[in-house]
């Protein structure tokens, strides 16, 4: 346990300075920040919509971008970030020979990298609700204020947190076993058009696919009612959904291929 | 015995790198491991360290066996394999505090590392604008980071310039000296293990051909009679017709094997009698550059 935490931050001090690290906090600001502009410059089109339907359109518009194509690449990134550091200074020599179990070595670096993708995820949640009310504070005609929707989108952001895991199990094996950036950066890519597709399509077992999970999670969350209704729409979250129960499955497999391929393979 | 391995064998796919190597480096002794590139010294390391597994035999180290008791083991070992692993987005500094973090060592310590190295000056520039030499001091700061009582070094001289060398042996023999500390380290550059090893381990092909002090070592090496002359050719024929062995001929020089004072006497009359002459002749000590050249060619 002792050999763990040490290892988890030796990764926070070796990355603190790398792309990978500084990605997880600059995607979710950049992001929240241009929709935020975009609702400032524009907001005497908003200011007619009621807040729930204004907090909708400003989440859904951040959610839509992050869910569908950013966040698996994003996640992707990660995998081979906090890999790389160790081909890249052919350190897993060192690492290996340290008086600290390879277990330790291996869970540590998995956990970083989740602990990213989850902080990333966080950061969202927190830029929208902040940006969301200072909107309201900035120009009083756009009713932020009329509505809540902490829990919804906090549970909207778990989902997709959850929905990466497989993903980034399967990413972080390949560029555990890889070095180079191609390989895995290309299979992610395919996996990730190709899940892509398969939600369009709306083929039937979709949800077995890891690259489609985090599109399967945010889809149809805001989906307008057909016929106008008076009433606003209820916004509730299944969180337990197939794709998670997949996803989460394949976190668990991977995880533990991978450390059996770490506990036989031979450093070169 | 700090080191003790038995019949270890391993392989990469069908060539066999180690062959029944077994090693035995007593405690408090620099022990060279000796060998030209490719004979398989690092991967001779990397088994000793549990990054490879053997396919064959055993490897004790302070008297337990690395494979059960590896965490043990490697706490005591310091460790440079090939050229150094450092992280070049951190600083030198920051590469040592990394290393201090994980081995629970105190801060304290990476500030006498630097100092030791000569890193002091460089210590916040990136270790990616180090050059080798400097990458080389940082392995080798690394190494000795958590006062191990075992230091492994793979070839730590590659890269440093002559004073750079220097330092390095003079700190190696000073930790061996004060503090007891054992010093395995390989090198194919036999003239820089002759000058501080107390023991020698000579391996090509993955096989061990020698292994003991370097006295030992010194004691194999057998005098010769070197004589100078114009036609070393003519001269050659000359004494081989006459019965003696010459061992070799290069250009004005001949040598034969040494065994005894009548016998040089004797080499120069005939060799006077025929009309060659003779500008020098004496005994000379085969040195150990050829002696390690001719173990290690006639495997």
């Amino acid at each position: 346990m002792k050999g763990f935490i040490l290892s988890l931050r030796s990764e926070f001090y070796k990355s603190r300075k790398t792309l990978g690290f500084w990605c997880s906090i600059i995607l979710p600001l950049v992001i929240c920040l241009l929709v935020f502009v975009g609702y400032l410059t524009h907001s005497d089109k908003m200011g007619k919509m009621p807040g729930q339907l204004l907090w909708m359109s400003y989440a859904s518009i951040i959610l839509g971008v992050m869910g569908s194509l950013l966040l698996p690449i994003y996640v992707i990134i990660i995998g081979y970030s906090v890999n790389s550091i160790e081909h890249k200074a052919d350190t897993w020599k060192t690492l290996f020979s340290l008086p600290i179990s390879k277990w330790s070595v291996y869970a540590a670096k998995f956990v970083y990298a989740l602990f990213l993708v989850f902080m990333c995820l966080l950061l969202f949640y927190v830029f929208t609700i902040a940006s969301g009310n200072l909107l309201s504070t900035l120009k009083p005609e756009l009713k932020f204020n009329e509505f809540h929707m902490e829990s919804f989108l906090g549970q909207v952001y778990l989902k997709l947190f959850l929905a990466s895991l497989g993903i980034l199990s399967l990413q972080f094996l390949l560029s555990l076993v890889w070095a180079d950036f191609l390989k895995p950066m290309g299979i992610g890519f395919l996996g990730t058009i190709a899940g892509m597709i398969l939600v369009g399509v709306k083929w039937e077992y979709n949800y077995w696919i890891p690259y489609a999970h985090p599109l399967l999670a945010i889809n149809g969350l805001f989906k307008q009612p057909k016929t106008p209704t008076p009433a606003p729409p209820t916004l509730s979250v299944e969180l337990f959904t197939n794709e998670i129960y997949v996803s989460l499955g394949i976190a668990v497999v991977f995880f533990i291929a991978g450390f059996f391929i770490v506990q036989k393979k031979s450093v070169k | 015995m700090v080191i003790n391995t038995d019949q270890l064998s391993f392989h990469f796919g069908d060539q066999q790198v180690v062959k029944s190597l077994s090693l035995q480096v007593p405690e408090g002794c620099i022990y060279g491991f000796l060998g030209p590139n490719g004979a398989g010294k690092t991967t001779t390391i990397k088994l000793l360290l549990n990054l490879l597994h053997p396919d064959n035999g055993t490897i004790k180290i302070f008297d337990q066996d690395i494979t059960t008791h590896r965490i043990e083991i490697l706490s005591q070992i310091g460790s440079l394999i090939e050229q150094p692993a450092i992280y070049s987005h951190l600083s030198g500094r920051e590469n040592l505090c990394n290393r201090a973090l994980l081995l629970q060592v105190p801060v304290s310590r990476v500030d006498e590392m630097l100092e030791l190295v000569r890193l002091k000056q460089a210590a916040n520039k990136k270790a990616g604008q180090y050059s080798l030499g400097m990458k080389q001091r940082l392995g080798i700061a690394l190494a000795l980071l958590s006062d191990p009582k075992l230091i492994i070094l793979d070839e730590p001289t590659n890269g440093l310039d002559p004073n750079g060398i220097i330092e390095i042996r003079e700190l190696l023999m000073k930790l061996v000296r004060e503090q007891g500390k054992t010093v395995f380290i390989s090198s194919h550059l036999l003239a820089e293990i002759e000058r501080m090893a107390t023991y020698v381990g000579i391996i090509n092909h993955g096989e061990m051909l020698f292994q003991g002090s370097i006295e030992e070592l010194q004691g194999l090496s057998k005098p010769l009679v070197h004589v100078e002359l114009t036609d070393s050719a003519d001269a050659a024929n000359l004494l081989g017709r006459s019965g003696y062995t010459v061992s070799d001929v290069r250009d004005g020089n001949l040598f034969i094997p040494y065994t005894s004072k009548e016998d040089t006497g004797k080499i120069n009359t005939l060799l006077n009698q025929h009309g060659h002459v003779v500008y020098a002749i004496g005994k000379v000590q085969k040195d150990l550059e050829n002696l390690f050249l001719s173990i290690t060619q006639n495997s």
